[in-house]
């Protein structure tokens, strides 16, 4: 027998080798399904494309407005105690919320519901977390009226609006002869509000047709979101803003006293501690997640729903314990960090002195 | 035609030509939608509410018309409401507030 491997055979032993590794590595790039991309997006998942704004007739989009409502919402001096602006719960650099559980008001005190972010609510047809609202510019007042938020002291501010050169400019470009007013003031906050959105996430490439745009897990992720077997999570959260405009009790957990939710504005049995469906684009800056904050990751949130949610004494027939492998909830997580939009630069305006 | 179907098809032809008969009405729901956005019907009749959308609706009224709450329901279930006062119903979802129609009730 021989001792060592002649060189002739250490040569064919090498070969044998390489050859082995590249019919291995042929063998998985050619076996293993979509291995290199996602699938293209098809006709029917065009629905999740988003429309142009839409924009009421009585206030018609234009640059002079938009500016004016920019100012007036990064303007502290708008509030009671001259320290708190729109901005300051809705930060731009907190995905124009707070990063909060609950917001927290004048003076300290904590308030009932998490800051909404006001992305994309352009395109909602509810407002708020019990739709009290009827619109953009139906809301832009409210929280300055609320005492324990911007306690807005309105004679006051109206006057000091009106005694700023600057203002008073702004305000007769974006509302020639309309004056400064409440009305006028929410007008602009609310045209301001619909140039705050959401646009060009991967998703949206991907739709549009770059393939590339998904990675296979967050694909795989969409599937199960869109599945009513699997995720069930377009149900609710439906296209194309991700959100149905509706208001369903998703079992938070049991909170001392309960929020009524809904509730309080329809008096329909269904409707006591039921929420708005928010929007998910840009869901990932806006930890943490549930009106109340509960849910400190997207994870968080996934698990909540596989439970079927955890408070089951008014729960929404949509919602339902969850079969989801543990592969499942990954790609959902990963799919729902897909649809962050592109990042725009925003410049803080220069406000009147 | 069978003789006896002839005799039933006009029995109920009758019935429903009858004074006071009072008629079942269908809405549908699709697509977070009432299908008819208006309906008329006479005070007696009832309107059954059938849910053809994949996921749970829940059709109210506080009108004091006809104030009712069919509670929510899923695909392929229906429930009837009888207008028994003449007026103006307005009907919405509690759950999708944007689905609204109104049933005007006449004498």
């Amino acid at each position: 027998m021989r001792q060592n491997p002649s060189p002739g055979a250490l040569h064919h032993l090498a070969l044998a080798s390489h050859l082995a590794w590249l019919g291995l590595l042929a063998l998985l790039l050619t076996a293993a399904p979509a291995a290199v991309a996602a699938p293209r997006a098809s006709p029917p998942d065009q629905h999740w494309r988003l429309p142009a704004v839409p924009v009421p007739r009585e206030n018609a989009s234009t640059v002079a407005r938009v500016e004016l409502g920019k100012a007036l919402f990064f303007d502290p001096r708008l509030s009671g105690n001259g320290t708190t602006s729109c901005a300051s719960c809705h930060n731009p650099s907190l995905g124009w919320s707070d990063g909060l559980k609950k917001a927290v008001g004048a003076g300290g005190a904590v308030l009932g519901r998490a800051t909404p972010t006001i992305l994309n609510t352009a395109y909602n047809t509810q407002f708020m977390w019990d739709g009290r609202a009827r619109s953009l510019e139906d809301q832009a007042l409210g929280p300055m009226k609320a005492k324990d938020e911007m306690n807005t002291d309105f004679p006051a501010t109206l006057a000091r609006l009106r005694a700023l050169q600057g203002y008073v400019s702004m305000f007769n470009a974006a509302y020639p002869g309309e004056g400064i007013s409440e009305a006028t003031l929410a007008k602009a906050l609310a045209a301001f509000e619909r140039t705050v959105t959401s646009k060009d996430s991967p998703f949206d490439r991907w739709l549009a047709g770059d393939q590339g745009a998904l990675t296979v897990s967050q694909w795989r992720g969409f599937k199960v979101f869109s599945d009513p077997n699997r995720g069930n999570c377009s149900t609710c959260h439906s296209g194309p803003n991700f959100t149905d405009n509706g208001f369903h009790n998703i079992g938070i957990g049991v909170q001392d006293p309960p929020d009524p939710g809904r509730f309080n504005i329809r008096k329909v049995a269904s409707m006591r501690g039921a929420f708005k469906t928010p929007t998910l684009r840009d869901i990932e800056l806006t930890a943490p997640y549930f009106r109340d904050g509960s849910a400190a990751s997207l994870r968080d949130v996934v698990d909540h729903y596989a439970r079927g949610g955890d408070d089951q004494s008014n729960l929404s027939a949509n919602m339902k314990p969850l079969t989801l492998s543990e592969q499942d909830k990954t790609d959902l997580v990963a799919f729902l960090r897909a649809l962050t939009g592109k990042r725009t630069k925003l410049v803080a305006p220069e406000l009147p002195r | 035609m069978r003789p006896s179907t002839m005799f039933t098809a006009g029995l109920l032809l009758a019935l429903q030509a009858g004074h006071g008969m009072a008629t079942e009405h269908v809405v549908n729901q699709k697509g977070k939608s009432f299908i008819q956005k208006q309906l008329t019907v006479k005070v007696g009749d009832s309107v059954k509410f059938v849910n053809d959308d994949p996921f749970a609706h829940n059709v109210f009224s506080l009108s004091d018309t006809k104030s009712f709450d069919l509670g929510s329901y899923g695909q392929g279930l229906g429930k009837s409401i009888l207008l028994d006062k003449a007026g103006t119903v307005e009907v919405e979802c509690a759950v999708h507030p944007d689905m609204r129609m109104v049933i005007e009730v006449q004498k």
